[in-house]
């Protein structure tokens, strides 16, 4: 439903991508891994339309850069890792900006928005935040209620900027639990910039592996996240260091 | 907490209508010479009924000076209010409007250099100065937004306040090399720099209406695409906005209808900062109803900045920029300090 071809991105003189490839079909999950300058981000950005980038982004087989704004984001949506609001809407305001793509021309709202956004904010967990100013939301409420717009906007393919980064351990484990869960329905697939690579392994169907903008592995998470891929992406032992923490903890019994 | 009312209903429009009408009474019955409520009330009605004007002295003021004067205020500070509010969401910055960003400095210079170069069209003398005034102020914003862009890639607050007052600066040794060779148009000149609606016709409140309606229009209509742009550009493009499209259309707009306002009535500082800052505080961020609410305050600031700049000093009247930059420059300097304070965007 998704592939992308040759990518290549340049900053000035710099090549961030270099003849990147990959697709993503229904039920998928695809972790982008890699070190710090991988250009993880810069792929996401360049399937997103947010970083100009040569080659192409193909949805269903037509040109993303060809496709109308609004029908772009009815196949995809993106939650980004820092949100900068400039202003105090509240919850709901922000919520029901998802549903943007599907507005007539005067943007009255229809009942299938307004159940969208209902449906998006319980999901999430927000309904009883739905009049808080997104100003005073903590860092995890406020990914929840980014999150919940993205639910309203319901694309067919989500794209996330690690979508947990910054967050403690239950917002991360409900964050991934909630996209987890928004995958079950037929038909959708979600791709991920992740740096942990325990979450990777552990939500991911499959994972791109990248360095210095070139793709060291594409495959099933457990076959690309390997250890031999692993010791190419970050020139370390990645399994031999994680193994290492996990000894840690369970020596403390 | 409450879900906030998405957008302006009829009843806003009324009870908003209501009190502009009110105060722009009020600008009509007070000045240098004072007229009765009645006396107002009736020409007025007189006057919208197609009856001929009663003679006398009160009437000729009403219908020949107060009334256009007090119709290209209100006009020129709805406009103005509106094309700060589609700012300040646009650039996701409180501090965003025509002047700050230099784009009134640059309609100015824009119509400085018609009046300096006797740039005219034959048919259409006054539109030379018009076009001219809208063609800098676009130019200058396109040049703001590509310095600061090229400066700070996300476009920040700090960034595109210190572009605007260097290219402010910038016009402003321009206009005075202009003023310094001008000659004897130097006292025209002199009134784009300071802001006056002294002297205002019918048909430069025609003009502004026209412009209103037209670019005021489309702004009104582009209400859920700012709120995306307001959240943030990404976001935007996430829910699927036209993003460059919006932009553009945006700032076009924002540029004529400010060009618009900057040939009729000079170069008038703050309204656009202030008013839809003040309106936030009250309707909430929701471009929705604050742009509406905004052009209802943004006309009933100029009429009272106008007032005072009439009766404050009488019979010296005072260039209304003057008031407007004095009132802006205080609440300036608290949207800042409370910015510091990190609860600017209320």
């Amino acid at each position: 439903m998704l592939e992308a071809l040759d990518l290549r991105v340049c900053y000035g003189a710099r090549t961030v991508l270099d003849g990147v490839g990959f697709s993503v079909r229904e039920g998928d999950w695809l972790m982008i891994a890699g070190p710090n300058g991988a250009g993880k981000s810069t792929a996401l950005g360049a399937l997103a339309q947010s970083v100009p980038y040569a080659g192409r982004v193909l949805i269903s087989g037509r040109d993303a850069r060809r496709m109308p704004a609004r029908e772009r984001a009815r196949w995809m949506g993106t939650l980004t890792q820092n949100h900068f609001v400039g202003y105090a809407f509240t919850v709901e305001e922000v919520v029901r900006l998802g549903r943007y793509a599907y507005a007539g021309a005067l943007g009255g709202r229809a009942r299938a928005d307004e159940q969208a956004v209902e449906d998006a904010l319980l999901r999430t967990g927000m309904a009883g935040l739905r009049g808080h100013s997104v100003l005073t939301l903590s860092g995890g409420e406020l990914q929840r209620a980014f999150l919940a717009q993205v639910f309203a906007q319901n694309p067919r393919v989500l794209l996330l900027d690690e979508p947990a980064n910054h967050l403690d351990l239950p917002y991360q484990q409900q964050v991934f639990g909630l996209i987890r869960e928004w995958l079950q329905t037929p038909g959708r697939a979600a791709v991920s910039v992740v740096h942990d690579l325990s979450l990777a392994l552990c939500y991911g169907t499959r994972a791109l592996l990248l360095r210095e903008g070139r793709v060291v592995a594409d495959a099933p998470a457990r076959e690309a996240l390997a250890p031999d891929n692993l010791r190419q992406a970050y020139d370390m032992d990645v399994h031999g260091w994680m193994r290492g923490l996990l000894a840690q903890w369970e020596q403390r019994g | 907490m409450p879900a906030r009312r998405e957008g302006f209903r009829p009843l806003d429009y009324l009870l908003f209508s209501l009190v502009t009408l009110a105060v722009m009474l009020l600008c009509v019955c007070v000045g240098s010479v004072g007229l009765s409520l009645s006396d107002v009330a009736r020409t007025l009605w007189r006057g919208l009924v197609g009856l001929p004007a009663q003679e006398g002295l009160s009437s000729a003021i009403i219908l020949a000076v107060r009334l256009p004067r007090v119709l290209c205020v209100a006009l020129t500070g709805a406009s103005l209010a509106l094309c700060g509010g589609a700012m300040q969401g646009l650039l996701r910055n409180p501090l965003a409007d025509g002047s700050t960003l230099g784009v009134s400095s640059g309609a100015s210079l824009g119509a400085v250099i018609a009046i300096a170069f006797g740039i005219t069209f034959p048919a259409l003398p006054f539109a030379g100065t018009m076009l001219m005034a809208i063609l800098f102020g676009f130019l200058s914003m396109v040049v703001i937004l590509s310095l600061a862009s090229r400066l700070d890639g996300s476009l920040a607050t700090g960034t595109i306040i210190l572009v605007g007052v260097i290219w402010s600066m910038f016009v402003s040794s321009i206009l005075s090399l202009i003023i310094t060779f001008a000659g004897e148009r130097v006292r025209s000149i002199t009134f784009w720099t300071m802001g006056s609606l002294q002297g205002s016709d019918y048909g430069n409140a025609l003009v502004l209406l026209g412009a209103l309606s037209l670019c005021g229009g489309v702004l009104l209509l582009r209400s859920r695409e700012l709120n995306a742009f307001a959240v943030g550009e990404d976001n935007a493009l996430s829910v699927g906005v036209d993003v460059r499209r919006v932009k553009l259309l945006v700032l076009v707009c924002v540029s004529a209808l400010v060009g618009v306002c900057v040939s009729i009535g000079g170069a008038i500082g703050f309204v656009g900062l202030v008013t839809p800052h003040m309106t936030r505080l009250i309707v909430g961020p929701n471009h929705r109803r604050l742009l509406p609410a905004s052009m209802f305050a943004g006309a009933v600031f100029l009429l009272l900045a106008d007032l005072l700049a009439r009766v404050l000093l009488n019979p010296v009247e005072l260039p209304i920029g003057v008031v407007t930059s004095f009132a802006g420059s205080i609440a300036f300097v608290i949207i800042f300090y409370r910015a510091r304070k990190g609860d600017a965007h209320a």
